[in-house]
């Protein structure tokens, strides 16, 4: 047996050996091999079980676009990372990969047994045998489908890596870096442009790096690669990205490239980076993303030592590996030619070569398969494959041969250990499919192409069908040329002064041509061992025969149905065999067919690239209050309200909840206290006509509104149903000082700003949002007034000159203060709004000169409480979008001489005005130390089982310590008119017998509010 | 009495990140031919092309919108007084000003890597051709709103609103890890 790693040759580095495990067997391999190739270069080709038939799978290509070689690689316990294409895990010493999709060995894997029952397993399996009984689809089907489906498992330990994320702007973004990518950057960046470079491998250079036999400029080609690298890399104006995949094609040229920074490497220093994710906004596109070499389709096609003869080349040139010792080539392309003889040089025997094409009998397919013969190859033509043999590698092929008439011959049995094949190459589209730009058939080719762009992209080389190396350089060189002159034409970046032409000259080999779409002939269409088109996905030409003849006509559909290219994999490899079957099978032309769109991600990408930096306290703003530090050094409890965070409550030892509550509720009522109200919304509302403003969107009169006075705004939205409520405070004839609710801050301003600048834009009126200019402290209580009065200068707080709803400017503990009387408790209360730096020193300030009157922090629950023992309603809690003002029982502060206000007219409606909608009534329960369940629904009548008549629902709840007893709001049909009924509850424990009562529980006069 | 102290945020400084200090912040809107009025009663131009700022004798007017500016100077009393006059010389033409002193706080990152460390979180394009020194405007940093202002080649100048601060600059200076000279 010889050896399969050559003596020499490729882009390894001999002089670091490593070593790596896969299943737990230990390897060795060279420093620039990937898993793929190390693996190889050890005679292991079986690398995994497919997806749905448990067959061995092997290697089947050199790329990204594997379909078997899904690997999962380890770290250490929380770095583990299924899916991973073998053919793209660069080696580092010591990784340690494993097999999937099997148990309990890769060697002995009992799913196998799929294999075997598979007539039962058909495309869409799935929608007919488990539809009875329904009920098992949820406990046993899907729970079983699901554990035998999906590859790999998820990691269970949080990522410990750092991943980043960064904008981009360039005026040429090249995707691919091969010869038509470097043609095309060198040609940009000789502009003066701006060039971003990025190439999935770590390497740059693409075919370029195994077509030993190529020069350019009498440079061998991968040296030439090399310079054109070093010379980009000397530009400033460039930027290079090895191992990054441009995955996403997004609107406007947007683009989303993941860089992989440290998988490579076999101890990333901690902290370091290991992915950023880049999005690029390009002036202009070029992909140069090359092609892929598509598969044949013939039984037995997926035994691990089968796969694509381009890749053996790779192995062959860039890892110095044989893929095998004995090779069957089947082809109908020309390159196969120069891999047949590539691979008898260095060693390896070439039992035959199949041509597909040619005439019975001779008529040998161009000059190079005359050089195969001359070098000893046997070369049949007009060939077919009409099955393989062995267990988890290939032992042998037989071959049949197809007569003029289309019948097919068996022909004989050929041992060996790998087979290689090639269908011709598929340019990869992906990224101009997914930019929209129109796909066309190109005949030439077989196989289509990009047509008219829907971006300011171009395709230049292999994946627009331009394979020859010297038209591929020139391509990419014009395309890159014309990019970075348009770049500079639009003055998007300094003008180089001496733009260099490019115009290599090439010695290369002919690359060659021809293809073949679809299934080989064989004798009995699908009598032999299945015929694989999807190798991740186990589709079969069985399968889209049978789409096909169970009607599905649509390619989309056969595509859902079959599930074939709908893999990892994205059908890289199977796309144009499965169309070529199913056009045949239609009887229609591939053109008329067409393709699936692609989607994005070109290759998977991992949540941490895409997380980036949003994770724990980066995920969102965590915005926090002036106050927020003495809050929490009382040990506040705190809340999220939108971004805020605000404090819910203040408990003392040894209290929970509902007693720090309690006692909060009851100091505010007989004492004093105070409250953080600074996240509430304020926008400041300035010009002539900012009266005129407020008065169409609010409901309120503000014409009437006296300067230092304040009132208790709301705004509807169009429909006429409450949006945001708050007081506004008339400061100066042309200033008023709007509040929102917390949450509501940033969408009042933006309703706010759209009416201005759309519908009114001839008021002159101004908006800016002050919600964070202003520390707002609530101070509430009986004792208000006598805890303040002593910081406070310039401002009389007594009831005659300061009233309740009364606003001034004055001063307290020495700084400027805005202040309103206002009330949110029911009781005396004042709002203190000072410029946020001073809001901490002011707070303090407040809470030692209430010390002596019992003051008292209280958070947000107590608000709430307080609030509703007073039946203030809560936007979005006593209102959910469907509730008029009338309805929450604030008809009163409808401006009704108004012209008009947002919502108005939407009032007028008869249904707005029915007696029978859900007004806001008190509920009672008639055991007063039951607290209702918030969202809790209301029947007229008890007993009843669901489905019943509802007539309301529970929309706050309390027990509220003031009254010794719980209350409730509700939004009740007719409401109004049912005080004193008796209603129901139904809960799962029975039914809660409540009375209706007004929402208002405490001071119904309000009498304390103008204490 | 002692009168409150003021308390402005706190920042940990680094060779390329630091607070600056309190400033005198003044919204001002209005129509385009209250601008000139405007201008000479402050004593700075008011760019008229978008997204550039002036600077005269420490004041800035960064321009936000068509009607939109936003003016900077430092916290003095003569500063605050300047504001006054100006609000006194617009009296009976349209405009707004409104004082936004402590809705926001200024953050400078002096580095030579500042574009890279921004465009971590602000989609903008920062190359000197395109967003040159002298460039304003109102963009987004992650999830948060800022003002970005290029004072000079390698400076800019970010306006956080307070509560979105210990966000931006916790990013930063995430960000800033990958660069051993981000200072």
């Amino acid at each position: 047996m010889i050896a399969l790693r050559t003596a020499a040759g490729g882009r390894v580095d001999r002089s670091k050996p490593i070593s790596f495990t896969f299943d737990g067997i230990r390897y060795a391999a060279f420093a620039g091999d990937t898993l793929a190739s190390g693996l190889l270069a050890n005679g292991v080709h079986l690398v995994g079980r497919s997806f749905k038939y448990h067959r061995p799978r092997g290697l089947v290509a050199a790329g990204s676009e594997e379909p078997n070689g899904l690997v999962t690689v380890i770290r250490d316990a929380a770095r583990y990372t299924p899916n991973l294409r073998a053919t793209q895990v660069e080696l580092h010493d010591g990784l340690v990969a494993h097999s999937q999709n099997r148990w309990p060995s890769l060697a002995r894997d009992a799913g196998r047994i799929n294999d075997w029952l598979s007539r039962f397993f058909p495309a869409g399996f799935y929608y007919k045998t488990f539809m009875w009984p329904a009920k098992a689809w949820k406990s046993l089907y899907e729970p079983v489908i699901r554990s035998a489906a999906g590859l790999g498992k998820s990691p269970s330990l949080a990522d410990p890596d750092r991943y980043a994320q960064r904008y981009a702007h360039c005026d040429v973004l090249v995707v691919g870096a091969g010869p038509a990518g470097l043609a095309a950057a060198l040609a940009a960046a000789a502009t003066g442009a701006r060039v971003i470079v990025c190439d999935e491998q770590a390497e740059f250079g693409g075919s370029l790096l195994d077509c030993p036999g190529a020069r350019i400029d009498g440079t061998a080609a991968a040296d030439w690669a090399a310079q054109a690298r070093r010379a980009l890399a000397e530009n400033s104006r460039v930027t290079l990205l090895e191992r990054t995949t441009a995955f996403g094609y997004f609107p406007h040229n947007f683009i989303g490239i993941n860089q992989r920074l440290t998988e490579h490497l076999a101890a990333p220093a901690p902290g370091t980076l290991r992915e950023r994710l880049w999005q690029v906004r390009a002036a202009r596109v070029i992909l140069a993303a090359g092609a892929i070499e598509r598969p044949l389709v013939f039984p037995g096609n997926d035994r691990p030592g089968i796969l694509l003869a381009g890749a053996a080349r790779t192995y062959l040139h860039r890892y110095g590996v044989r893929v095998g010792t004995r090779a069957v080539i089947v082809t109908a392309h020309d390159a196969a030619y120069q891999t047949a003889l590539d691979l008898g040089a260095a060693g390896v025997s070439i039992a035959a070569v199949a041509d597909l094409r040619g005439g019975p009998g001779g008529g040998a397919p161009g000059p190079l398969a005359d050089a195969a013969r001359a070098a000893g190859i046997d070369v049949l033509t007009a060939a077919t494959v009409l099955g393989t043999s062995g267990n988890l590698r290939v032992d042998g092929i037989t071959l049949g041969s197809v007569d003029s008439g289309g019948g097919v011959r068996a022909g004989r049995r050929i041992a060996c250990d790998v087979v290689l094949m090639s269908g011709g190459y598929t340019p990869s589209v992906h990224l101009f499919s997914q930019s929209r730009g129109r796909l066309q058939w190109s005949e030439p080719v077989r196989a289509f192409v990009p047509g008219e762009s829907a971006e300011c992209e171009v395709s230049v080389g292999a994946c627009r069908g331009i394979f020859e190396l010297a038209d591929a350089l020139s391509d990419g060189a014009a395309a890159g040329a014309a990019a970075g002159n348009a770049s500079r034409a639009a003055g998007l970046s300094a003008p180089n002064p001496t733009p260099a032409p490019l115009a290599p000259v090439v010695e290369a080999p002919a690359w060659g041509s021809d293809a073949y779409l679809g299934a080989l002939p064989q004798p009995d269409a699908f009598g032999g061992d299945k015929a694989f088109v999807d190798w991740q996905h186990d589709v079969t030409t069985r399968d889209l025969a049978l789409a096909a003849r169970e009607g599905f006509r649509s390619i989309e559909h056969v595509k859902r149905y079959t599930t074939t290219g709908m893999a990892t994999d994205q059908g890289k490899t199977s796309n144009l065999n499965a169309l070529a079957i199913v056009a045949a099978g239609l009887g229609v032309p591939i053109a008329q067919v067409g393709l699936t769109s692609f989607r994005m991600p070109y290759t998977p990408v991992s949540f941490g690239s895409f997380a980036g930096i949003s994770r724990g306290d980066l995920f969102d703003p965590v915005r926090t209050t002036p106050m927020h530090a003495w809050a929490a050094a009382r040990g506040a409890v705190f809340e999220n309200v939108a971004l805020w965070k605000r404090a819910r409550y203040f408990p003392r030892a040894g209290e929970d909840l509902h007693a720090a509550v309690a006692r909060e509720c009851r100091s505010v009522r007989e004492a004093c206290g105070i409250f953080d109200a600074s996240t509430l919304g304020k926008i400041e509302v300035v010009g002539v006509d900012a009266a005129i403003f407020l008065n169409r969107l609010y409901i309120n009169n503000w014409s009437n509104l006296a300067v230092g006075r304040a009132r208790y705004g709301i705004l509807l939205r169009e429909d006429g149903f409450i949006a945001d409520d708050g007081v506004i405070a008339r400061l100066a004839d042309n200033r008023f000082h709007v509040t929102t609710t917390t949450g509501g801050a940033a969408r009042v301003l933006a309703t706010m700003e759209d009416y201005r600048q759309t519908e009114w834009p001839d008021l002159d009126v101004w908006l800016t949002s002050t919600t964070e200019q202003w520390a707002v402290i609530a101070v509430q209580g009986p004792a208000a007034r006598r805890v303040l009065e002593p910081l406070v200068e310039d401002i009389d707080l007594a009831a005659a000159t300061l009233p309740h709803m009364g606003a001034g400017r004055g001063r307290i503990a020495g700084v400027p203060m805005l202040l309103f009387r206002v009330s949110f408790t029911g009781e005396l209360g004042f709002e203190v709004n000072v410029p946020a730096d001073y809001g901490a020193a002011v707070w303090e300030a407040i809470f030692a000169a209430g010390q002596a009157h019992g003051i008292t922090p209280y958070g947000t629950e107590t608000m709430h409480v307080l609030r509703a023992e007073k039946g203030y309603i809560i936007v979005g809690q006593d209102t959910d979008g469907t509730v008029t003002p009338d309805d929450a029982g604030l008809s009163w502060a409808i401006g009704t001489r108004k012209a008009d206000f947002v919502g108005k007219r939407s009032l007028e409606r008869a249904s707005m005005k029915a007696a029978d909608r859900k007004q806001l009534v008190g509920l009672r329960t008639r055991d007063p130390a039951v607290v209702l369940e918030e969202g809790a629904q209301v029947a007229e009548r008890p007993g009843l089982s669901a489905p019943m008549p509802l007539v309301g629902h529970v929309s706050s709840s309390y027990h509220s310590a003031n009254l010794g007893h719980s209350i409730a709001l509700a939004l009740v049909a007719g409401g109004r008119a049912r005080l004193g009924q008796t209603l129901y509850v139904p809960m799962p424990a029975g039914d809660i017998e409540v009375e209706v009562t007004p929402p208002v529980f405490y001071d119904v006069e309000g009498l304390r509010l103008h204490g | 009495m002692v009168d409150a102290r003021r308390e402005p945020p706190v920042v940990v400084e680094t060779p390329w990140l630091r607070l600056l200090p309190p400033a005198t912040r003044w919204v001002f809107q209005g129509p385009p031919h209250v601008r000139a009025l405007a201008a000479a009663a402050w004593g700075v131009p008011f760019a008229a092309e978008a997204c550039r700022a002036s600077t005269a004798a420490g004041r800035s007017a960064l321009w936000l919108g068509p009607e939109e500016y936003l003016l900077l100077a430092p916290d003095t009393a003569a500063e605050r007084a300047a504001i006054g006059s100006l609000e006194l010389s617009l009296q009976g033409v349209p405009h707004a000003l409104v004082d936004v002193g402590h809705r926001q706080v200024a953050l400078e990152v002096r580095s030579d890597q500042a574009s890279v460390l921004l465009n971590s979180s602000c989609p903008l394009d920062l190359d000197l051709a395109v967003f040159p020194v002298g460039t304003c405007t109102r963009t987004v940093f992650a999830k948060a709103d800022i003002v970005l202002w290029r004072t000079r080649r390698d400076v800019f100048h970010l306006e956080v609103w307070r509560s979105f601060l210990h966000y931006v600059t916790g990013i930063l200076t995430e960000v800033a890890r990958e660069f051993s000279d981000a200072g």
